[in-house]
């Protein structure tokens, strides 16, 4: 069997103001601060469409190279819930603003407009309507512009998800139309998880997993999805359409509701509002202000640049980690990209992390003063593991590589008579792996090796190290 | 100047009493404030007192129309002001905000005397769906004034308010016109905001003018047209409204649509209605026969899209955020609970005539169906504007029936919209005018017959031109009816 995955994703759009009013948008505001008769639907209220929404929507179409609508129509989803006041959500419905798209290796169905509903607090221990003792509604959130994209059956196991999935967050993150955050809400994912003999192309009975606030918990979850389904149809069970909720602490699954109470939303078109026409010009200003995509980025990292493939990927994922990437490679031509791109996504984002920063845009080090730290190496005049001691001084206190070498007697040991009197000094010190790596056991070299460095406090060169040390033992 | 004066003064004459320094605005106000507390007609909800009626508005504007007084429909949301839409859910609610036509009078330096009776939210053609009890036709007492703007209607001709607002959905504001012996107006859709007006059936509401003369309807026209950044489907009307001053009617041609007045029609209005006719052929208007093959639909066609649109326009209230709530602890009964003590029994019917219609696998066979046909009726006024100037029918097929007549029989009280439904479907404007008396058919005293004109979308100017072309020769005198005051 084979499992067959499609996504649905909620974007929340970072627009100023609500989807259809003037609210501001906010996140983590006093509950109901936010509102207004239009939000609150109060009797009477018109909607109107934010521009700068649809803006954001053809961004998005346009980096998911999408078929825009020419004049795309919004419906009424009608359902009765305290988080939606007017009792219908507007949406789109039978013609989505855009369509027929590609990210990857994945071909992306539709992508629409709509509102986010308002966000709901049950008080009490079930944490769920029924049974709390009350529920509260913050109307902040409600009438938050939302793309809602949907991907074809393309996708086969939870890690492509999760791979697929942070390259379309990446993706949406360097338009700068969403925060993409998972946790806050402002990227949401459901998946719709099937399985069928290999082979087969028809679809299996799918089960939708719903609300998932991290990709690692999504992989999980659809993992443990596809292997219950697995398990079930071997054991001659038949799977049952519903909606499944994964626990990432207990790893179970929990049905939320069932196929039978299916909602009719009586779709119906918005009366209030008039088609959304895009001009020719929006469409080609969208295509044309795309930034430089993270799944370009990547492959020209990756085949221009040499960049190897899991520092090109982590680089293009991130805005700010390729700019600094970008920004070492630029201070000094002599800098091969390959070894830049390491010292990046390797030694300075380990260094950053361990001293408790997570971006590289508010750290003391610049791209100029780690261009000339790897410069340092590159021309053997730090070795790298004292570099690695600049690094964390340059973490901590800011400062020019050059300068704290100096200051901290950190520069290679180029001398090779000094070289070798520690090499000496270390086999005296040592005889029992010296005689081990005299009799032929290469592996006693190490702590010889390591002798050495501590010693040098780091300034000598590893490789040089173990030439002389050979040459003084296999005489 | 005498008080009587005033209350006899059309609301241009008004106008121009005050801006001539004849009366004062204090005086105008006070008179009419006077008036409309002494409502027995059960034409307003709620009355204003004089700081109410002037919150909000510029009193040194220089409008054509400061210092006149008007009333509003209760479907208009009000800052602060009661605002029902003659329904029970929303006993209590006083919206946060003003709708944008009432907001434009006040700018123009009007003063609200108070909030009209109308059927729940606008749903009926006699007033008598509101919750708070009928209005009654100010002719006769015992005999309703139309709807749904009924208390509008009562009021202007009661000589309760110089003028009023109102909205019309399938005929709201020409039909209780037509009863009621005065002029209602129903602006093209989209010429006037719909923001603040509560919501019946979106893609057919319209606000308009419900006046003692054409005048007065250009007049307050002008004054509430116009795009709204708040309602995205507002256009305005190019170029404005100006009064207007045609005396004959030369050159212009009118068609009757042999199709939709075959049927159901009182013999007196049909009389009344060929006296006009030949009135217009007396003011060298040519009158000829035209086809609205599918407009004897439009009542199919309207009783499947407008419930349809107010079933979700009317999903809101559900007892969560304003009005009345059942205390009820479960989310499912507490909203079932509240709407079913909240809704009237025709609101209820509609709900759930519109519900069905939308359901998944009815969809097609009704809704799509009828936005057929209502859009054969567009192509249908296409072609006829493309023959004639103007289409003119009665307003009404009956005179004002009697309280009760019709209440146990919607299917007959529909029929009261047979004329006028064809061009809300069609989105273009249409006036009634006071046209003559006609006894009713099962005798009785007689009734004011309205005439109902038609234009092609925005054709609101020559529309009023025509309109006052033939008020003049007509000469229905305008005055308060029989049993106003
Ligand atoms: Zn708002």
């Amino acid at each position: 069997m084979e499992a067959v995955i499609g996504l649905e994703i909620h974007v929340q759009l970072s627009t100023q103001t609500k989807m259809f009013c003037g609210c501001r948008l906010s996140f983590g505001d006093e509950p109901n601060t936010h509102t207004c008769p239009v939000c609150l639907a109060h009797p009477g209220v018109l909607p109107v469409p934010n521009k700068k929404a649809i803006d954001y929507a053809l961004l998005i179409a346009a980096a998911l190279e999408c078929e825009v609508a020419p004049r795309s129509i919004f419906h009424r989803k009608n359902y009765f819930y305290p988080d939606n006041p007017k009792a219908y959500q507007i949406s789109q419905f039978d013609i989505p603003i855009a369509i027929n798209g590609r990210l990857g290796d994945v071909r992306i169905h539709r992508a629409h407009l709509e509102e986010d509903a308002a966000k709901m607090i049950h008080v009490g221990e079930s944490g769920r309507i029924q049974g709390s003792d009350a529920s509260l509604v913050d109307f902040n959130r409600g009438g938050t512009p939302l793309v809602e994209i949907v991907t074809e059956p393309d996708l086969k196991s939870g890690a492509q998800v999760r791979e697929w999935g942070q390259l379309l967050r990446a993706t949406i993150k360097q338009l700068g139309v969403s925060n993409v955050n998972m946790e806050e809400g402002s990227l949401r994912c459901d998946a719709n998880v099937s399985i069928r003999p290999v082979g087969s192309d028809v679809l299996g009975t799918k089960t939708e997993m719903k609300n998932m606030n991290s990709f690692r918990f999504i992989e999980r979850g659809i993992e443990a999805e596809i292997e219950r389904q697995k398990q079930l149809v071997a054991s001659g069970g038949r799977v049952v359409q519903e909606t499944l909720h994964y626990d990432p602490t207990s790893g179970e699954l929990h049905s939320l509701r069932s196929k039978e109470e299916a909602h009719d939303y009586r779709y119906l078109p918005e009366p209030d509002l008039v088609p959304i026409a895009p001009s020719e010009q929006m469409i080609t200003s969208a295509r044309e202000s795309l930034p430089e995509l993270p799944a370009a980025k990547a492959s020209r990292y990756r085949d221009q640049l040499g960049v190897q493939d899991a520092a090109a990927l982590l680089l293009s994922f991130e805005t700010e980690w390729a700019e600094f990437f970008e920004g070492v490679v630029a201070a000094d031509d002599s800098i091969e990209p390959r070894v830049a791109a390491n010292w990046v996504t390797g030694e300075l984002a380990a260094e950053l992390r361990k001293q408790g920063d997570e971006a590289p845009s508010g750290s003391r080090v610049t791209p100029a003063s780690l261009a000339v730290l790897v410069g340092l190496v590159a021309s053997k005049r730090v070795s790298h593991s004292a570099a690695k001691n600049v690094l964390e001084i340059m973490v901590a206190e800011g400062g020019e590589a050059l300068e704290i070498v100096k200051e901290q007697g950190l520069e290679q040991i180029s001398d090779s008579g000094e070289l070798e009197a520690m090499v000496e000094a270390a086999i005296e010190a040592n005889p029992k792996p010296a005689e081990q790596v005299r009799s032929g056991n290469d592996k006693a070299i190490g702590a010889l090796v390591g002798a050495v460095m501590k010693q040098s406090k780091g300034r000598a060169d590893g490789g040089e190290v173990t030439r002389l040390l050979k040459e003084k033992l296999s005489g | 100047m005498p008080d009587s004066d005033l209350k006899a003064a059309t609301a241009a004459e008004t106008a121009a009493l005050i801006r001539r320094g004849e009366v004062s605005a204090g005086e105008c106000l006070s008179t009419w404030l006077e008036q409309a507390s002494a409502d027995e007609l059960n034409a307003y909800l709620w009355t204003a007192d004089e700081a109410a009626a002037l919150d909000g508005v510029d009193q040194n504007s220089k409008s054509p129309v400061t210092g006149v007084p008007v009333a509003i429909k209760d479907i208009f949301c009000t800052r602060g002001v009661p605002t029902t839409a003659a329904s029970k859910i929303l006993e209590g609610y006083r919206p946060p905000y003003t709708a944008t036509a009432v907001r434009r009078l006040a700018a123009a330096g009007m003063p609200m005397l108070g909030k009209t009776n109308m059927d729940e939210f606008a749903m009926g053609s006699s007033n008598e769906n509101s919750a708070y009890g009928p209005a009654l036709n100010p002719w006769d007492r015992k005999r309703v004034p139309g709807g749904s703007s009924g208390g509008s209607a009562a009021a202007v001709a009661g000589g309760l308010a110089p003028w009023a607002l109102g909205t019309d959905t399938g005929g709201s504001i020409r039909q209780p016109a037509a009863l009621c012996g005065i002029v209602g107006l129903k602006p093209t859709y989209g010429s006037v905001s719909r923001y603040g007006m509560i919501a019946f059936a979106s893609s057919l509401d319209q606000c308009g003018p419900l006046t003692r003369d054409v005048t007065d309807a250009a007049l307050l026209l002008s004054q509430i047209e116009g795009r709204d950044e708040m309602d995205s489907t507002s256009t305005g009307i190019e170029g404005g409204i100006s009064l207007p001053s045609a005396i004959g009617l030369e050159g212009l041609s009118f068609g009757i649509p042999v199709d939709l007045l075959g049927e159901g029609m009182d013999p007196g209005v049909r009389a009344v209605f060929d006296q006009t006719v030949s009135t217009i052929e007396g003011l060298g208007g040519s009158v000829r026969e035209v086809r609205l093959a599918h407009a004897s639909h439009g009542i199919s066609a309207y009783y499947v899209l407008a419930p349809a649109e107010a079933s979700t326009n009317l999903s809101r209230y559900d007892g969560v955020r304003y009005g009345i709530r059942d205390s009820n602890r479960d989310l499912a009964s507490m909203y079932e609970i509240t709407r079913g003590d909240g809704f009237g029994a025709e609101v209820k019917r509609r709900i759930m005539l519109g519900t069905y219609a939308l359901s998944s696998g009815y969809y097609d066979a009704y809704y799509g169906r009828a936005q057929r046909v209502r859009t054969m009726i567009v192509r249908d006024f296409d072609a006829a504007f493309g023959q004639v100037d103007f289409v003119i029918t009665p307003t009404s097929p009956s005179v004002a029936f009697g309280l009760g007549e019709k209440t146990l029989d919607p299917l007959t009280m529909y029929m009261s919209d047979l004329f006028t439904v064809p061009m809300s479907l069609a989105g273009v404007p249409a006036i009634s005018i006071p046209s003559g008396m006609a006894s009713p058919e099962g005798g009785g005293e007689k009734m004011p017959v309205g005439f109902q004109i038609a234009a092609p979308a925005f054709g609101e100017q020559g529309l009023l031109e025509a309109a006052f072309a033939l008020e003049a020769a007509l000469g229905f005198d305008g005055s308060i009816g029989r049993e106003g005051r």
